[in-house]
């Protein structure tokens, strides 16, 4: 099957010098859950906004569902759903007259009312837009992206506001979309979500993509390194570094790190029974995305 | 559900352009004309204020021609002057007033952007805020008109065809400038407080409340650069008489066409 969207070169400048994405090409596959991973400006948005053709790029090509969505938009309605970053609905709209009204836009007879029980909006049928909380807004935007029965949906930060009971409900709904046979492209600045959710996941920073792959495969390429942690009080520790497969040892207190490649746990738990340490607190910690990304683009996400 | 539905007819999905454009309009329009009656502001310039302004010129000048009147009115009763005359109001305060605070909320609020990540077409927008304004214009125009009939013996109009075409001159050229109003103004609050003052001054400068007889050479000046002029003299001649005010016809579609062609050149998607 050929790509869902096809981003080849794209290039995005706003006025004459602001580079907001420079270079960035990617495909994203039926049926995938594609991440866009990034900090705040670093041209997540942007990219999206342009495979939506809610802008123009500045240079490349981008093509959804075979077609171009600025020059072809007329042909892609219904087909792309998108809950969109910053926007709003007029005060006194209520949530079924939104509903109903998006339902319009798509071809064919629409089914929203589950849409508003799967969303958890029934009750707030009848409550204005302005009325509604930030996550009952978040969750309104995301069925409103859901209501032609999608085949492509963009959710840009849509668990940023919900609370954490809320982001776990969210996450198993946008599993259900992709289950249904949508293709999902999730623009977020969380790890664990990106973690969570998506096949495959490009990290975007200062308008480039610096490195794509599944949250696996980038952490393994970029991150292979586990850490072997442990509470001890021995001074001399020199011979846990030759443990096979460790790289180097560390203490900080009574806290003590290895930290290597392989089954370094096992190696490191024998040759403390060996020595007749047997510490309650061993524990790995496996690399994370966020270890990765910070790897990768030297600042935290939130910076 | 629906997915299934998609699948089969696939090759309907891909066809030509949307068929659902007019759908979306109506659909559009009358979820405006619901949005109006829950915003008290805009019923309250709209529709009571113009009657609550026809009570009292009512109740001070009645509708008896001849005496001190005689002068004033073109010598109608002050009722048949000012009925026509509120229509044009009614018209005027739609659009300077509704028209572009909604639409400049609608611009930098993130509606629009709302509206268009969806593919609502832009022309359904504008298109529904017009249609809403007219069936608004309608209504409040009715509402006048049936106060002074009957409250006053006001004779009726002369030529209906005359004033409801009128009319609907009256309401192009204030939507026209509303929209514009609603492209340029940066905020909600600005358009509103820009849409007060040329609601106030045209309701005083232009004949509509203050009879032309009895204005300034200064005010009849300004008078002159006033749309609203143009539209209360408009409707007075088919109310009264039964005549098509060529001038006053000439300077509204001249308003219909710049104001339109700027509008829709400035106003831009969020």
């Amino acid at each position: 099957m050929p790509p869902v969207i096809t981003v080849e070169h794209l290039r995005k400048v706003y006025g004459h010098h602001v580079v907001a994405v420079d270079d960035v090409s990617f495909e994203v596959e039926p049926g995938e859950i594609f991440g866009l991973l990034g900090s705040n400006g670093a041209g997540k948005t942007t990219t999206v906004e342009c495979i939506q053709g809610l802008r123009t790029p500045t240079g490349g090509t981008v093509r959804v569902l075979g077609k171009d969505p600025v020059h072809h938009a007329g042909d892609l309605r219904g087909r792309m759903g998108c809950q969109l970053q910053e926007s709003r609905l007029p005060d006194h709209m209520k949530v079924w007259e939104a509903l109903d009204l998006f339902a319009s836009l798509a071809p064919g007879v629409v089914d929203w009312q589950t849409l508003l029980e799967q969303w958890g909006l029934a009750e707030k049928r009848n409550a204005s837009f302005s009325s509604l909380s930030g996550g009952q807004r978040q969750r309104l935007f995301i069925a409103l992206a859901l209501v032609s029965s999608p085949e492509v949906v963009f959710l840009d930060e849509m668990t940023t506001g919900l609370d954490p009971a809320a982001r776990r409900v969210a996450w198993d709904l946008i599993e259900k979309i992709r289950d249904r046979g949508a293709t999902v492209v999730l623009v977020t600045h969380f790890m664990d979500e990106a973690e969570r959710l998506c096949d495959r996941v490009a990290v975007v920073d200062k308008g480039r993509i610096i490195a794509a792959d599944t949250p696996r495969g980038l952490v393994v390429r970029y991150d292979p390194l586990e850490q072997v942690v442990f509470s001890c009080d021995l001074d001399d520790l020199d011979w846990l570094s030759r443990v096979p497969g460790a790289r180097g040892v560390t203490r900080r207190g009574p806290r003590c790190v290895v930290e290597g490649t392989g089954p370094l746990l096992a190696h490191v738990a024998a040759a403390l029974v060996d020595r007749g340490q047997t510490p309650d607190d061993l524990r790995v910690i496996e690399p994370s995305l966020e270890d990765v990304f910070l790897k990768l683009t030297g600042h935290l996400v939130d910076d | 559900m629906a997915r299934d539905g998609a699948a089969t007819t696939g090759t309907a999905r891909h066809g030509v352009s949307h068929p659902g454009g007019l759908r979306v309009l109506l659909k559009l329009t009358w979820i405006e004309l619901k949005l109006f009656l829950r915003e008290p502001m805009t019923i309250v310039f709209t529709f009571a204020f113009p009657v609550v302004l026809m009570f009292v010129l009512g109740e001070v000048f009645g509708n008896q021609p001849g005496g001190s009147n005689e002068r004033v009115f073109g010598g109608l009763g002050a009722m048949n002057y000012y009925a026509p005359a509120y229509i044009a109001v009614v018209t005027m305060s739609v659009g300077v007033i509704m028209l572009p605070a909604r639409l400049t909320d609608y611009r930098s609020g993130g509606v629009l952007r709302r509206f268009r990540a969806s593919l609502v077409p832009i022309w359904a927008v504008l298109g529904s805020q017009v249609l809403a304004a007219l069936v608004l214009g309608v209504v409040g125009s009715v509402l006048v008109a049936a106060f002074a009939a009957l409250f006053y013996p006001v004779h009726f109009p002369d030529s209906l065809a005359l004033l409801a075409a009128g009319f609907v001159l009256c309401s192009a050229a204030f939507a026209a400038i509303g929209t514009l109003l609603g492209a340029v103004m940066p905020s909600p609050r600005a358009a509103q407080g820009a849409g007060l003052m040329l609601f106030f001054v045209m309701l005083f400068l232009s004949g509509a409340s203050v009879p032309m007889e009895v204005m300034s050479g200064t005010m009849k000046r300004i008078g002159d650069f006033l749309p609203l002029t143009y539209g209360v003299d408009l409707l007075q001649g088919a109310w009264s008489g039964g005549t098509w005010d060529w001038t006053a016809a000439i300077v509204l579609i001249g308003i219909v066409v710049i104001a339109g062609f700027l509008s829709l050149r400035v106003y831009r998607w969020g």
